[in-house]
Formats: C-alpha cells, structure tokens, sequence
C-alpha cells in the first residue's frame, strides 16, 4: 500500500517497497525552551535552521509543531507552514492536538499534507476525520481511546481495525490515506515497551497492510547514549514492518541506521543511495 | 551483621534495586530489633534521597530510579502496618492523578516514587482523571497535597478547570494544590492558580515538603 503526501513540486511515497520515509521531529517547542519564548513573541527565526539542519541530513518530510503554553497555536502553526514552504519543497507533516490548529496549519498548506494525529476516540475521531476528507490530507491515528493506551498488541490492532473502519466507511478516506502509530514507548520505563510495539507493527501489517509510523525518539527516553539506541530500534521496527518514523534526522548515526536498513531490505537496488551518500561524505571532506 | 552493617546493607541494597535482598533485610532488621521508623528512616529514604539526587544531576536513569523504588515499596508494604501500630507520623498525603483527556504516567510515576520513598502517603488516582475525581478523593482521603500531571499542551488547561472545580466545591483552602508534566512552567503554575510546580520529580519532593511546612507555620 502507498501513501502519498506531497508539497507543490514534490512527491512522497511512504510504502514497504520504498525508501524508508525520514520525517524530521525537530520543529517542535517542547523541551526547547528558548524556542518557546520565541513563539511566544511570535518570533519563527529559529525554524529556518531547523529546516536546513533537517533537510541536510536527509529528512524526506518535515513534522511542524508550534504547541506551547500561551502560544496562539493556530496562528503560529498556520504561519509556520507557509514559512516552510517558502523555503523547502518537501512536505510536511501538521502536528497538533488542537483542532482548530490542525484545520490553520492545512489551510496554509499547499499540496497534501499528513496530520498528525487522531486517536480512537469518537470525539477526536468527529472532530478530526472531517478536517482530513475536507483538506484531501493524509492522516496518522494512534490505537489508543479514553481509557487507555493498550500494552497488548492484540488490542492496540482492535482500535487501528476500529479507526481504519471509522475513516473509511464513515467518512469516506481512502485506506491509503490512513497511517498508523503502533506506539513506542520508553524502554526505560519497562524492558517490554519496544517488543510490543515490533509486535504490534507486525500484527497490523499482516492483518491491515497500512503504512505505520511513530515517534521514535521516545523510546530513548530517560536513558543514556540515545543516539545508539535510536539507530537500534528503528531497524528492528522497519523489520517488522514500520514504514516511516517522525525522528532525530539530524544525527547521522541515526539516518544512516536507517537507509542500511533500506539497503538491507532490497529498497536501495545495488546500493546506489548508500554509496552515493558515501561519495558525498567524502567530498565534504 | 551488627545493626549498623545490616542498615549499610539495606541502603546499598535499596539504592541497587535489589527487591529481594531489600525485603529480606527488612525482614532481618525486625527480627534484630530494629524500629520500623529506623529501617524506613535510616536506610530506604536516604537511599531513594540519593536515588532522585543522582538521577536528577543526570548520573543515574530512569530505569535505576524505577526499580529503587519498586525495591522500597516491597519494604513499605511490610513496615506500612508496623508503623501504623507505633503511630509514626507520615510526612503528609499526597493525591496524585493525571488529568482529563491525558494518558501519560511515567512523569507521574516517578513523581509518586520519590514522594513515597520521602515519607509521603501517596495515593494515586491514575490516568484521565476528571474534575469530579480529584474531588472525591478529596473529600475520601483529605490530603495535604493534591498533584495534577499534564505532558500535553491541550490537557494543561485541565488544570485550571480542576482547580475552579475544586474551589467551587469548597475545598481549595483545605489542600495545596501543585502541578507539572514535561510542558508546564513555573510560570503557567502560577498563571492557572497552583501553590506549587517542579520541573522533576527530585525538586517536586523539596516542594512538597517546603509547601508542606509553610501551611503548618500558618
């Protein structure tokens, strides 16, 4: 299955044929809290290095995140999207938990954007699905309701069975559209976080086929040395079938982790990618 | 093992996260003679004290800081009776939920750790805690402390919804409330109408305390 997304003059495929799809996490205040009183100022002078830091280390999409206390959200998403798009052509990925934010930050955007994110939960669902099928988006759901974020696989595929069926019979997005966070969690927090979650992807691509992405940074948290454990992680979760990750694309420990996972996979034919980010490492100098 | 070894013990043990050999001294400290207030205040609270200290200045990890605590809470559970009979005093109690609309809990977890192993009663309300929850537990364990999480920018204002909440049904004088979670400031805290904010769970325990005492001084 592909999903497409795309800026003006660029094209993104996120499918298990293709290059793992790199979605670059940095612009997002939290934990920055320089970058928080900026926005509070509504000063966005910092997103313009964000954009070239990720977009040199090889990010394919960008997630735009502008959620902080006192910030007018949708304002600043709305005028975040447009700086971007005035100075990258890939696209990007409207992430908040605001509605109204996520309905500012997709009619700024031109082309088709990805949201980020609903949940199970009929509320969001009714909030959320009709902003994507209005703006053409695609849109990332996590398998988790009001009561709970499920630890069991089993269940975290009942809820993705239930949104998918929600999004596409209801309100009429077409499956494609629709990728799915199985949910990482900090392995540091309980030593069976990430098998589950490898479970979980597997399970949901056996049963659904969907594309899968998630927030992969997370499950480094409150540990030492996260690069290494990032660029662990998401090989073992593109194995399972994970086909795209909201993560760290400026530490080239982490990328090249995952394009030999593309090239180990038979996404990258012959190596070409591989050996020409070789030859271009050595140019560099 | 003379009773200063066995207390030496018992604090490397607690730090390490040695459930079995904790509940084991514990145990052993009894058999010996030694006062529940002893072992709980000589050994497992300096050892979680020093825990939160090391984690906060970024030595130690959160799973070090998980399982000192799920070590202290196996001791707890055996002296939590003894001294309840010798009428030892608990610091304070301390209600703690995640708010409405929120899931997250390992922030809060730990927050619930440090307070336990500081001599605090904790209870714990768990996830998408609504208004009317706080309240009853409340008005069902009368705590000196009410602990509100929040790790979303959109659940944050849940705090100020349970804090008018809590005020309208004549309680916001009898507990001080606090408030944190990885996107809260010190300056929101104020904004909303809390007593107290840390920005770890190390510092929240110094708060409490601090909190604690000034109530008491009147």
């Amino acid at each position: 299955m592909h999903t497409t997304v795309s800026s003006p003059t660029k094209t993104v495929v996120i499918g298990p044929d293709q290059p793992f799809c790199i979605i670059g996490e940095r612009i997002n205040p939290t934990g920055r809290k320089a970058f928080q009183e900026q926005l509070r100022a509504g000063d966005l002078s910092a997103v313009e290095k964000d954009v070239a830091d990720q977009v040199a280390g090889g990010a394919m999409m960008l997630d735009v995140n502008m959620g902080a206390p006192f910030v007018d959200e949708p304002e600043m998403l709305a005028r975040a999207v447009q700086l971007i798009q005035s100075i990258t052509d890939l696209p990007l990925c409207i992430d908040s938990s605001v509605v109204e934010a996520l309905e500012a930050g997709l009619a700024a955007y031109q082309g088709k954007a990805l949201v980020n994110s609903v949940t199970a939960e009929d509320e969001r669902m009714e909030l959320i699905l009709p902003l994507v099928k209005k703006y053409g988006a695609a849109i990332i759901a996590l398998p988790n309701d009001d009561v709970e974020i499920p630890e069991e696989p089993q269940r975290r595929l009942e809820l993705t069975r239930r949104i998918v069926d929600v999004a596409t019979t209801k309100y009429g997005i077409p499956i494609e559209d629709i990728v799915i966070d199985p949910l990482a969690m900090p392995i540091g927090a309980d030593p069976t976080m990430v098998v589950r979650t490898t479970e979980t992807i597997a399970l949901i691509k056996e049963h659904i086929g969907v594309n899968m992405t998630v927030g992969a940074s997370n499950v480094s948290f409150g540990m030492p040395d996260r690069h290494t454990l990032n660029s662990v992680f998401l090989p073992m979760a593109i194995q399972s079938g994970l086909t795209s990750a909201i993560m760290d694309a400026r530490t080239p420990q982490i990328v090249t982790a995952v394009k030999a996972a593309d090239l180990m996979r038979g996404n990258d034919e012959w190596g070409g990618a591989w050996i020409a980010a070789h030859r271009a490492r050595q140019a560099a100098g | 093992m003379n009773a200063d070894e066995l207390l030496k013990n018992l604090y490397d043990e607690t730090m390490v996260g040695n459930a079995p050999a904790v509940l084991e001294l514990t145990h052993a400290g009894l058999d010996a003679g030694l006062g529940p207030e002893t072992l709980l205040f000589d050994s497992l609270i300096p050892a979680l004290e020093e825990v939160g200290a090391r984690f906060e200045r970024g030595d130690w990890f959160v799973p070090e800081m998980l399982i000192a605590g799920r070590a202290m809470s196996g001791a707890l559970d055996v002296l939590r009776p003894l001294l309840a009979q010798t009428g030892a005093e608990s610091v304070g109690t301390f209600l703690m939920g995640t708010v409405k609309g929120d899931v997250h809990d390992i922030g809060k977890n730990l927050v619930n750790i440090m307070l336990e192993g500081a001599g605090f009663t904790v209870i714990d309300l768990g996830v998408q805690c609504p208004p009317e929850k706080f309240i009853a537990g409340i008005e069902e364990h009368k705590p000196d402390i009410v602990g509100m999480s929040a790790f979303l920018t959109t659940t944050m204002p849940m705090f100020k919804a349970n804090i008018n909440a809590i005020e309208k049904a004549g309680l916001r004088d009898s507990v001080i409330i606090m408030v944190g979670g990885a996107p809260v400031t010190q300056e929101y805290a104020d904004a909303c109408g809390a007593d107290g904010y840390a920005a770890d769970a190390a510092t929240a325990v110094r708060r409490a305390k601090d909190l604690i005492a000034a109530k008491r001084r009147g």
